[in-house]
């Protein structure tokens, strides 16, 4: 299973590295992390988020490692993809295997599509579908977008990005 | 005192200076004149009203004993006007004319995008050589001051973004398609129908047109020098109107959008999601840009981005204004 969660560590040289390592050590597996420098606090500590792929059945030993090791969970399984942008893809979306499409943004662990409209107005004519897709930050969602923008050259799509200020 | 101007270009442009200058006292003496077909020099100067009413009734501004050549090499004037139409490829004959007049010491004031994309640093230089003035505002967007508001209302601030609507004729389409519903090939043939769009629509509905203002902006504002190649474009000839309807079921529509972000490298024309009520929606041929900028914040202009008397007024304003600087004021 995917989970993702927040954690709490001392803002000291290889803590990251300490609070990562239970995770592989229960054999999950990382998928993103991401360290939040802003993280205020008047402990002296950093936020990470991470993404984990973990089997479910030892998960419940990875949170008894953190708790061990002092690692605070602030946060564990909500929804983590804070950042939403919809795009609009034309073309020969089925033909060219759209749940491909799909996958190569959800596969990414940092960004998955949410919610897909589609019109097609008749057999053999370009079909239009938005794309709702939501990422774990704006950097995350800028890297999405730019994987989507290539799977639509290859695929001889037409993308249509929102004009973001 | 006298400032004088020959005009080469009686088209839509031309026939707009030609009425400005016989509507108003403007203190600008023409004393030559050319079309495709025929030209006249007179030092004396010539008087617009009967040339537009001689252009109208035999198609020709002149005699066709005298060429565009003839005007630009021999007839007297301080400033050369060209309003010839644009060839995006190789730039002439109007960059022939413009070099000529700038080695003759004249300023020059174009409103073709040809020789302003494809020469400008050059035409630059020889004109500073020259001590002379090449001003070309009516070649983005139409009758917005963007070009005099980018190179001098703006000079000490850092521009770092400009994002625009560049083209009339796509701008009337993707309108067209959000309030009435009608498909892309109608809006088109709608456009067509009203002259918005020329018969053959491929330099406007690909984008190459506001392509090419992307490239002036960037080689004339930003001192890159880029050309139509390291634009991305997109233009609008592939949309649907599903996807613009896909748009409006989240309150936003499309619009085709130039945008430069000179700190990214970033030069790209593309259709894109923009809400319904933002201030670069504007509608019909109408052009918009914005400007965000280190000191004045965003700015956002509109007007129309073509017409006779629109751009005529863009060209007039760069005349002027080099009369003002160079006569002293009137």
């Amino acid at each position: 299973m995917q989970v993702s969660m927040k954690l709490e560590i001392r803002d000291t040289p290889g803590q990251l590295v300490a609070a990562l390592m239970p995770i592989s050590d229960v054999g999950g597996n990382i998928k993103t992390v991401i360290h939040e420098h802003d993280f205020s606090s008047d402990k002296g500590s950093l936020g990470v988020e991470v993404v984990i792929e973990i089997p479910k059945e030892r998960l419940s030993a990875l949170l008894n490692l953190f708790k061990e090791r002092g690692i605070t969970v602030i946060r564990f399984g909500e929804e983590r993809m804070h950042y939403q942008q919809s795009v609009i893809l034309i073309g020969h979306l089925i033909h060219t295997n759209l749940g491909d499409t799909v996958d190569r943004i959800d596969k990414t662990g940092f960004a998955e599509v949410t919610k897909m409209s589609l019109a097609m107005p008749a057999i053999q004519e370009r079909s239009s579908a938005k794309c709702t897709i939501k990422a774990l930050s704006r950097e995350h969602m800028d890297k999405a977008i730019e994987i989507l923008r290539d799977v639509s050259k290859q695929k001889e799509i037409l993308m249509i990005e929102p004009l973001e200020f | 005192m006298v400032f004088r101007i020959a005009l080469i270009g009686t088209g839509a442009v031309g026939r707009g200076i030609l009425e400005a200058m016989s509507r108003k006292e403007l203190g600008l003496v023409l004393t030559g004149v050319a079309d495709s077909r025929s030209g006249m020099i007179s030092p004396e100067g010539i008087s617009p009203s009967s040339l537009l009413e001689r252009k109208k009734k035999t198609g020709l501004c002149g005699e066709t004993g005298i060429s565009a050549d003839d005007v630009v090499k021999k007839a007297p004037y301080d400033v050369l006007v060209e309003v010839s139409p644009t060839d995006a490829s190789t730039g002439e004959p109007a960059t022939g004319y413009i070099r000529t007049a700038l080695s003759r010491k004249c300023h020059v004031v174009t409103s073709n995008k040809g020789p302003v994309a494809l020469h400008y640093h050059e035409l630059k230089q020889e004109a500073d050589k020259a001590g002379v003035l090449f001003r070309f505002e009516a070649t983005v967007a139409g009758a917005i001051p963007i070009l005099h508001t980018l190179h001098e209302s703006l000079g000490g601030n850092e521009v770092r973004a400009l994002y625009g609507v560049l083209n009339g004729t796509c701008n009337y389409i993707l309108t067209r398609m959000a309030e009435e519903g009608l498909s892309y090939k109608q809006a088109l043939d709608e456009a067509r129908a009203l002259g918005y769009a020329e018969a053959d629509p491929t330099y406007d509905v690909k984008g190459i047109d506001a392509a090419i203002k992307l490239v002036i902006l960037a080689n004339t504002v930003w001192n890159r020098r880029i050309s139509l190649d390291d634009i991305d474009i997109t233009g609008i000839d592939l949309l649907t109107e599903e996807a613009i309807r896909l748009a409006e079921e989240q309150d936003a529509t499309i619009r085709l959008i130039g945008e430069i972000i000179p700190e990214k490298n970033l030069f790209r024309l593309s259709p894109r999601i923009i809400p319904r009520h933002h201030p670069l929606v504007v509608h019909g041929s109408l052009n918009a840009i914005i400007l965000r900028t280190d000191l004045a914040g965003d700015l956002v202009f509109s007007g129309k981005g073509a017409g006779s008397l629109e751009t005529a007024s863009a060209v007039l304003g760069d005349i002027l204004s080099i009369r003002d600087r160079y006569a002293g004021g009137n």
